[in-house]
C-alpha cells in the first residue's frame, strides 16, 4: 500500500513536471518577464487576443476547369483537322459548368471516330450523345473533384509562399468550410492590411503566347480577319491600359508554373524597372523551339505576347532564339516590380480569388480582452477554490490541488500541441474549472453519503469513487463529444474553444479521479483506524 | 459544512407547475422569435460591415451621423459600445451595402467619412487600416533621422505601434504621445509624414452573404449533430427513452436561451453559438447525473414505483446539483461581470443556460421519463420493461384489460 502510493505520487509529480515544461519550456530567465516570454513562446495567442487579420477567400475553381477544358478543345480541333472530321462548333455553353464541352455538327458516320479520339487522347472525359446530333464531352467526376482539390491545394501553397515572402511569421492558412473551395488565412499582427490584400489576391498568372496582330479596338481586330471571325485557336486580349487589343493564341507556350526564378531589375538603356524571369529546363526547350520557329527571318515570324492575368504586358518581336529567360517591361515602379518578381517566384495562383470576409482585430482590443479574460478567470477560480475549502474543509484542499493541477495540464497540453488560445478559449478554461469542480463535488457528496450510512472512512472513499466514476465517465464523454463537434465544425475562435474544452476535460478525468484518489489514500494512510475524515 | 441533508421534496408532484413555467418561457421566446425581434443574428451570420471606432474625445453621434450621411451612407447604424468613458462607437452597415465584389468598400467609406480634417500629403497614424508597423518602419528608414541601422528603426516602429495600440488603447491624441518612446529626432521625422486623426479603428468585421449563410448552416449542423451524438450515446448507455428525455430537456434549454436573446434583442454571434453548445453539454451533464442515480436505484429499490425512485434520486443528487450549478454559475458570473464587452453575449448565454439547464434536468427530463414509462406501461399492459414496478404494474394490467 505504502509503496503503491509512492509510485502513484511519483507518476503524478512526473506528469506535473512534463506539463509544466509544456507551458514554460526552458525559460531564459526566471524573472517575471522571462517567464512571460517563455509562456508566450509555447502557448500561441489567437488573433482575437493578439490582433491581426482573418480573411476568407473564395477560390474560383472554375478558372482552373476552364483552362483544362480549353486544352481539351484545342486537342479536339487538332485531331479533327488531322482526321479530316468536319464540325460546326465546339463550345462550352454553360458558364457554370465549364467541365462540359458540346461538339456540334459532326456527321453521323464520324461519331465512332470522335469516340476513338476521345478515348485515346482525352481519357479524363466521357462522351455522350446530346440533342440535335451533338456530342457532349464531360469531365469525369473523379477527375473534376481531383482538379478542384488540386486547385485549392495549389492556391493555399501559393498564398503561403506569398505570405512567407512578406515576412508574416506563422500565419495559419487552411481550407475553410465544407467543400465550398474556400481558404481561411490568418495574419497575426498584420493590421495595415491594404498592401497585403493586393498581394494575396493578385493571380500573377504569367503566360507566354504567340501574338499575331495589334489593333486599337476589337471591331478593328475583327474586321481585319478573313470573314470577320477570329481563327478558332486565337483570342483577343487587351493590353495593360486597355487602349489596344492583341490577337494572341488561345494556349500558352510557357506559363507561371514553368518559372524557375524571377528578379526585379532595370533596363540598361533607361534604368526603367523591369522583371527578369528564368524558365525551367523542359519548358525552356519548348520555348527555344517556339522562338526559333517564330523569330524574325524564321519559318513563321510572329511576336511574343507576355500576358499577365489575361492582360498583354508587351508584345516584342523575337529577334533571335531565346531559351530560358526573358524580361517583362510595362511601366513598373520599383515597388511593383519587386512585388511582381516576388509573386512570380512564389508561384501563380491556379485560379482567381475573391474575398468573402475580412475581420481585423486591433492589437489594442486584443490586449483589453486578455486583461478582462484573465481577470475573470482568476476571480472565478479564486471564488471556487475558496468555496471548496470552506465547504469541504480537509477534502477541499484535495479538490483545490486537483483543480490547479487540472489547469496546469490543460495549459501544458496547449503548449505541446501548439494549440492557439483564443478569447472563447479563455472562457473554455473557466468552464473547465466549473466542470472540474463538478467531478469533485460528485465524489465528495457520494463519500459523505456513504459515511452517513455508517461506513468506515476507507470504505466510504472507496465506494464514493467507484459509484461516482460511472457518472463522471458519462458526463465527460457526452461533453467531449460535443466539444469535438465544435472543434471540427466551428471556425477560428470557436474551434479553439472546442479544443480547450477537450483538453480540459481529459485533464479533469485524470486529476479529479486519479490524483484526488491518491491524496485521499495518502491521508487515510496516515490516520489511525476509525479516525474521522475531514470532508 | 453542509447545505442539504436528507431532503425529501416531491419534485414530480410539482410537474404541472414546472410544465406551466417552461411553457410560459418557451412560448414567450417563440412568440418573440416569430413576431417581435425574431432571432437577432450577429454580423458573422447575417453578413454586413461592422467597424468599431474609438475616438480621442467623447464622440458626438450627431456629428458622426452627419459625416456618414454626407458620404452617402444613409442607413448606417451608430451605437455606443462599452462604458461611455471608452469613447467607443460601433458603426454598422447592412448586407445590402456590403458588396461581395468590393468587400472592404463600406469599411473604407466609413473611415474616409470620419476623417474630418485630413492633412494633405500626410498619413493618419491612428488609421490602423493603412498605417501599421511596416509603414512606420519604412518611413523611418527613408528619413534616416538618427543615422541608425534598420534594426534600430524596426525597434522604434515597434515602440510607436506599442504606444498607439497598448498604452493609448488604439488612439493617439497627438504625435507628442510618442515622446520618450522614440528619440526626438525620429519623432520629428515622423511628424513630417504623419498626423493623428481624432479616431482609430479597433476592430472591423466585414462578412459577405455567402460566408454568413454558410456559418448559419454550420452552426445548425453543429448543434444538431451534438444532440444526435448525445442521443446515441445515452441510448447505448441507458435506454432510448433516457436519451430522448435528455435531448428534449436540452432542446428546451436551447429554445429558452435563444428566446432570451430574442426577447432582450441581443445578437447571436458565433461565440454565442459556442456558449449554447457548452450549455447543451452542461445541461446534459446534469441530466445524466440524475439518470445515473435512477439507474442505480432501480436495481436497489424493486418495490417502489418509478415516480418514487426518480424523486428519491433527484433528492439524493440535489446537494451535488445545487453545489455544482452554484459554482459553475459563480465562474460564469465572473465572466459576465469582468470578461469585458467582447464576451458579453457569450457569458449572458451561459448565465441563462446554467440556470435553465439545472432546472430542466429536474423539471423536464425526469418527469418526462416517468410520464413515458407510465404511458407505456398502461398501453402495453405488460408493465414497464425498464423499471418494473410490481404493485402499480399489476394494477395497470388490470385497467388495460378492462379497456380491451
Amino acid at each position: 500500500m505504502q509503496k503503491n502510493l509512492l509510485i502513484k505520487s511519483a507518476v503524478i509529480v512526473g506528469i506535473l513536471l512534463v506539463f509544466v515544461y509544456g507551458i514554460f519550456g526552458i525559460p531564459s530567465s526566471f524573472s517575471g518577464e522571462g517567464l512571460k516570454e517563455a509562456v508566450l513562446k509555447n502557448i500561441r495567442l489567437g488573433l482575437d487576443l493578439k490582433g491581426g487579420t482573418y480573411l476568407i477567400l473564395q477560390v474560383q475553381v472554375n478558372d482552373a476547369i476552364n483552362a483544362e477544358t480549353d486544352r481539351a478543345i484545342e486537342i479536339l480541333r487538332d485531331e479533327f483537322n488531322k482526321a479530316h472530321i468536319t464540325y460546326a462548333d465546339i463550345s462550352k455553353p454553360d458558364t457554370n459548368h465549364p467541365e462540359t464541352v458540346v461538339i456540334k455538327g459532326v456527321p453521323l458516320d464520324s461519331g465512332s471516330q470522335v469516340r476513338d479520339i476521345a478515348s485515346s487522347k482525352l481519357q479524363e472525359y466521357t462522351i455522350t450523345q446530346g440533342a440535335d446530333n451533338s456530342l457532349i464531352l464531360t469531365m469525369n467526376p473523379d477527375h473534376l473533384a481531383q482538379l478542384k482539390s488540386d486547385t485549392l491545394d495549389k492556391s493555399i501553397e501559393a498564398i503561403r509562399n506569398r505570405v512567407d515572402a512578406l515576412g508574416v511569421s506563422e500565419a495559419p492558412i487552411q481550407k475553410n468550410g465544407m467543400g465550398e473551395n474556400q481558404i481561411l488565412v490568418q495574419l497575426p499582427g498584420v493590421d495595415d492590411f491594404s498592401r497585403v490584400k493586393g498581394i494575396i489576391q493578385s493571380t500573377a498568372r504569367l503566360e507566354l503566347r504567340e501574338a499575331r496582330g495589334e489593333y486599337s479596338t476589337e471591331e478593328e481586330a475583327l474586321k481585319a480577319q478573313p470573314g470577320g471571325i477570329l481563327p478558332p485557336n486565337m483570342v483577343l486580349l487587351p493590353n495593360k491600359t486597355g487602349d489596344r487589343v492583341f490577337l494572341v493564341s488561345r494556349t500558352s507556350v510557357a506559363s507561371g508554373t514553368d518559372i524557375r526564378d524571377a528578379r526585379e531589375g532595370t533596363k540598361p538603356d533607361n534604368n526603367e524597372p523591369i522583371v527578369n524571369f528564368y524558365l525551367n529546363p523542359a519548358p525552356a526547350k519548348k520555348f527555344g523551339e517556339f522562338t526559333r520557329q517564330h523569330m524574325e527571318g524564321g519559318p513563321d515570324p510572329a511576336r511574343l505576347a507576355i500576358v499577365l492575368d489575361n492582360k498583354v504586358m508587351e508584345a516584342p518581336t523575337i529577334k533571335s532564339e531565346i531559351d530560358d529567360s526573358g524580361d517583362i517591361e510595362g511601366g513598373f515602379t520599383p515597388q511593383s516590380a519587386k512585388d511582381l518578381a516576388m509573386l512570380l517566384r512564389a508561384g501563380s495562383l491556379p485560379a482567381s480569388l475573391h474575398y468573402l470576409s475580412t475581420r481585423t482585430v486591433g492589437a489594442s482590443l486584443g490586449a483589453d480582452s486578455i486583461r478582462a479574460g484573465v481577470k475573470a478567470a482568476i476571480a472565478g477560480m479564486a471564488a471556487v477554490l475558496l468555496f471548496m475549502l470552506i465547504y469541504y474543509r480537509g477534502a477541499g484542499i484535495n479538490a483545490d490541488v486537483a483543480l490547479i493541477l487540472n489547469l496546469v495540464i490543460l495549459l501544458g497540453f496547449m503548449g505541446f500541441f501548439g494549440a492557439t488560445l483564443t478569447l472563447p478559449g479563455i472562457a473554455g478554461v473557466i468552464l473547465t474549472v466549473g466542470m472540474g469542480v463538478d467531478s469533485n463535488v460528485l465524489i465528495f457528496e457520494r463519500i459523505r453519503e456513504e459515511l452517513r450510512h455508517g461506513k468506515a472512512p476507507a470504505a466510504a472513499v472507496d465506494q464514493g469513487f467507484n459509484r461516482a466514476w460511472t457518472t463522471i465517465l458519462d458526463t465527460h464523454v457526452t461533453t467531449i463529444v460535443s466539444a469535438i463537434i465544435l472543434f471540427f465544425v466551428g471556425t477560428g475562435p470557436v474551434s479553439g474553444f472546442g479544443l480547450t474544452l477537450i483538453f480540459g476535460l481529459l485533464a479533469n478525468l485524470f486529476t479529479a479521479v486519479f490524483v484526488s484518489r491518491v491524496i485521499f489514500d495518502a491521508v487515510l494512510n496516515r490516520k489511525a483506524r476509525g479516525e474521522a475524515l475531514s470532508i | 459544512m453542509e447545505f442539504f441533508r436528507d431532503t425529501n421534496i416531491d419534485f414530480l408532484g410539482k410537474k404541472w407547475y414546472f410544465l406551466s413555467f417552461s411553457l410560459v418561457f418557451s412560448v414567450a421566446g417563440i412568440l418573440s422569435i416569430l413576431f417581435w425581434h425574431h432571432i437577432p443574428l450577429g454580423v458573422d451570420f447575417r453578413g454586413g460591415t461592422l467597424v468599431y471606432v474609438k475616438f480621442a474625445e467623447t464622440p458626438n453621434n450627431n456629428a458622426i451621423r452627419a459625416a456618414l450621411d454626407k458620404a452617402g451612407l444613409h442607413n448606417a447604424k451608430i451605437q455606443s459600445y462599452d462604458v461611455p468613458s471608452a469613447n467607443e462607437v460601433v458603426i454598422s452597415l447592412d448586407l445590402k451595402e456590403t458588396s461581395e465584389a468590393d468587400l472592404n468598400k463600406g469599411k473604407a467609406d466609413i473611415i474616409n467619412a470620419l476623417e474630418t480634417n485630413p492633412v494633405p500629403g500626410k498619413k493618419d497614424l491612428n488609421n490602423s487600416d493603412q498605417v501599421g508597423f511596416d509603414t512606420v518602419r519604412q518611413a523611418l528608414i527613408d528619413k534616416n533621422p538618427t543615422h541608425g541601422s534598420p534594426a534600430d528603426y524596426e525597434n522604434m516602429a515597434h515602440a510607436v505601434i506599442n504606444v498607439r495600440d497598448n498604452v493609448k488603447g488604439g488612439v493617439l491624441s497627438s504625435l507628442d504621445d510618442l515622446k520618450g518612446a522614440i528619440p526626438d529626432a525620429a519623432l520629428n521625422a515622423l511628424k513630417e509624414d504623419f498626423y493623428t486623426g481624432n479616431f482609430g479603428v479597433r476592430n472591423s468585421d466585414v462578412v459577405g452573404p455567402q460566408v454568413g449563410g454558410q456559418l448559419q448552416k454550420q452552426a445548425t449542423l453543429a448543434v444538431g449533430f451534438s444532440l444526435l451524438a448525445m442521443l446515441v450515446y445515452l441510448w447505448f448507455r441507458f435506454e432510448l427513452i433516457y436519451g430522448v428525455a435528455a435531448v428534449v430537456a436540452v432542446f428546451h434549454d436551447t429554445l429558452i436561451t435563444v428566446g432570451a436573446f430574442s426577447l432582450t434583442n441581443q445578437e447571436i454571434t458565433l461565440t454565442v453559438i459556442a456558449a449554447i453548445l457548452t450549455l447543451v453539454g452542461y445541461s446534459m451533464n446534469d441530466t445524466i447525473v440524475v439518470f445515473d442515480r435512477v439507474r442505480e436505484n432501480v436495481k436497489l429499490m424493486r418495490r417502489e414505483s418509478l415516480a418514487e425512485i426518480v424523486n428519491k434520486s433527484i433528492n439524493q443528487t440535489l446537494s451535488r446539483t445545487i453545489l455544482t450549478s452554484g459554482l459553475t454559475f459563480l465562474t460564469v458570473l465572473s465572466l459576465y461581470l469582468f470578461g469585458g464587452e467582447v464576451l458579453h453575449g457569450f457569458s449572458f448565454a451561459l448565465v441563462i443556460g446554467i440556470l435553465i439547464g439545472t432546472y430542466s434536468s429536474i423539471a423536464v427530463a425526469a418527469p418526462m421519463l416517468v410520464a413515458y414509462t407510465d404511458w407505456r406501461a398502461r398501453r402495453s399492459g405488460s408493465g414497464a420493461a425498464v423499471l418494473p414496478t410490481q404493485g402499480k404494474g399489476a394494477g395497470n394490467k388490470g385497467k388495460v384489460r378492462v379497456k380491451v
